[in-house]
């Protein structure tokens, strides 16, 4: 996971305390917000390592909360996102576990919403960098950074072929791209970090004609 | 190309006779397809917020969330004006301004993460202290931020920028390396003697650890982004003085990997060992968060 923009570093412009366990935590929880898709009405944060040690103190709870809840690293919101929790309805719970062999500062984020769940895990990197490692329990890797596309679909041959050149009759660069699946045939994810913005017109086609894409999803942080 | 190695830019910085900031916005350009201005717009947008960060809690006592720390910055203010201190008045503003910065960071207030909020403090510290003195133009203090970015990034991408990582050294170290190298910068040095001011200015932070009271970004973090800050302006005026790094300044960031990975997890942001180990330190966890924890 590279350093690529002079505002990784000079950046973001956050609420304190810790761009890490603060700026990094509130994109983990808008990053699964973004993947849930809808308003969440119940959410577990399962923290690990140093976030485990230290996420009272730096406010990763409020951070992650406020991430959930669709703020982002600037918003004077973040300290008071318990409150925002409460006000429109959000349970929340946090335990501190081991999640095996992940950067220390790891959290593992599991959301519901009225229809949807996801289950995701995510580090912060440093700087406010962050990255997810498992997205529903399969290991696919995406930081949010670049629009993300999340395709739930069923495991058939020719269709990463198919995606991409639909992607390049668009115009877009692909600038990463994972497949992972539970078995042949099974279900898979493929996530498809580009470098321009998605349209909601692309999406809407990629979804009423491709009858195996079960859905879709699009991630941005910002 | 990858922003990995310090000599790599240099040596590019060189050969197109431009600065390692100018460098790297074209190289930023090139990534983001954004232009020249869009880019200099946000990096006075990030300036203006480090600004009124590093102003705050000069005018008036800033205090942090826990109660712990606060008032620091204020307190220097106050004793710069009786006019007896020791160190340069104008050094003794950076440092005011960098603890300034730090307490509005752990009063959960408005900051820019340089590159990360517990290390917040010393490059705006250093830039806003520049500007009072009138001596440079803020488009170019502005435009020093890119060098610190291309020293920013080299760390990040060779070692680490994360104190759970690489300890306190990789946070106030890297903040310090990059201060010096934007003064480096804005006095007019060379891309070869920005490179020494990093590694100067780093040397002289490594093996610090990343030892939080109560796991809070605040005892020790506040103190060592004030004092930093003044490091960070003597090691630039070191490299201007044409002191050099003996230990080339890629290698002194590799080295920092290297001690960072050596750490033990007490000492990498944990608020288990050093300073929040101390009697005290524990007690001031335990009147946070109760014996428990």
């Amino acid at each position: 996971m590279k350093y690529n923009s002079v505002f990784d570093i000079i950046g973001p412009i956050m609420v304190g305390p810790s761009s890490s366990h603060t700026a990094g935590a509130v994109r983990i929880g808008n990053i699964a917000r973004q993947v849930l898709g809808e308003p969440p009405t119940e959410v577990t944060f399962q923290l690990m390592g140093s976030f485990a040690e230290t996420y009272r103190g730096h406010g990763t709870d409020l951070a992650l909360l406020a991430g959930v809840l669709g703020l982002t690293t600037e918003s004077e919101q973040v300290p008071k996102a318990n409150k925002l929790a409460t006000e429109v309805g959000l349970a929340y719970m946090f335990s501190q576990v081991n999640l095996g062999y992940y950067h220390p500062n790891t959290v593992s984020v599991i959301l519901r919403g009225c229809t949807k769940t996801a289950q995701l895990i995510a580090s912060s990197l440093g700087g406010g960098k962050v990255e997810v490692q498992e997205l529903d329990e399969l290991p696919v890797k995406f930081s949010g950074e670049k629009s993300t596309l999340i395709l739930y679909h069923v495991d058939q041959k020719g269709f990463i072929s198919m995606i991409s050149r639909r992607l390049e009759a668009e115009g877009y660069n692909i600038a990463r791209l994972s497949l992972e699946r539970w078995s042949r045939g099974g279900t898979a994810i493929t996530v498809c970090e580009v470098d321009e913005e998605l349209t909601d017109a692309f999406l809407q086609t990629l979804t009423t004609t491709i009858p195996i894409l079960h859905d879709v999803r699009v991630v941005k942080t910002l | 190309m990858s922003v990995k190695y310090l000599h790599e830019l240099i040596a590019l910085a060189e050969s197109q006779h431009v600065s390692i900031g100018e460098l790297i916005l074209a190289v930023e350009q090139e990534q983001t397809g954004r232009t020249r201005s869009e880019i200099m717009e946000q990096m006075e947008k990030q300036f203006t917020v480090m600004e009124s960060s590093a102003q705050k809690g000069v005018h008036e006592p800033v205090y942090s969330r826990s109660g712990l720390t606060g008032g620091d910055a204020y307190l220097v203010k106050k004793y710069i004006e009786q006019g007896r201190t020791f160190v340069n008045p104008s050094t003794l503003r950076a440092m005011s301004y960098a603890l300034s910065v730090s307490e509005v960071n752990a009063g959960m207030g408005c900051i820019v993460a340089t590159p990360t909020a517990g290390s917040a403090g010393i490059l705006p510290g250093v830039l806003v202290s520049v500007l009072d003195s009138g001596k440079y133009k803020r488009e170019d203090i502005v435009s020093s931020l890119l060098t610190a970015a291309a020293v920013g990034l080299v760390i990040a991408n060779s070692a680490s920028i994360a104190g759970a990582t690489g300890g306190c050294q990789a946070e106030v170290g890297s903040a310090t390396a990059m201060a010096a190298a934007a003064l480096v910068e804005i006095g007019g040095g060379s891309p070869q003697q920005v490179g020494h001011a990093v590694g100067l200015a780093l040397k002289n932070s490594l093996g610090l650890v990343c030892d939080p009271v109560a796991g809070l970004v605040e005892i020790p973090c506040i103190i060592r982004n004030g004092l930093h800050a003044i490091t960070a302006l003597a090691a630039a005026d070191m490299a201007l003085a044409g002191v050099k790094s003996v230990i080339p300044p890629d290698e002194v960031i590799q080295v920092m990997r290297t001690i960072g990975q050596e750490m033990p997890l007490s000492l990498r942001e944990t608020g288990i060992g050093g300073l929040a180990s101390t009697p005290t330190g524990i007690r001031l966890r335990e009147s946070i968060f109760g014996k428990s924890t």
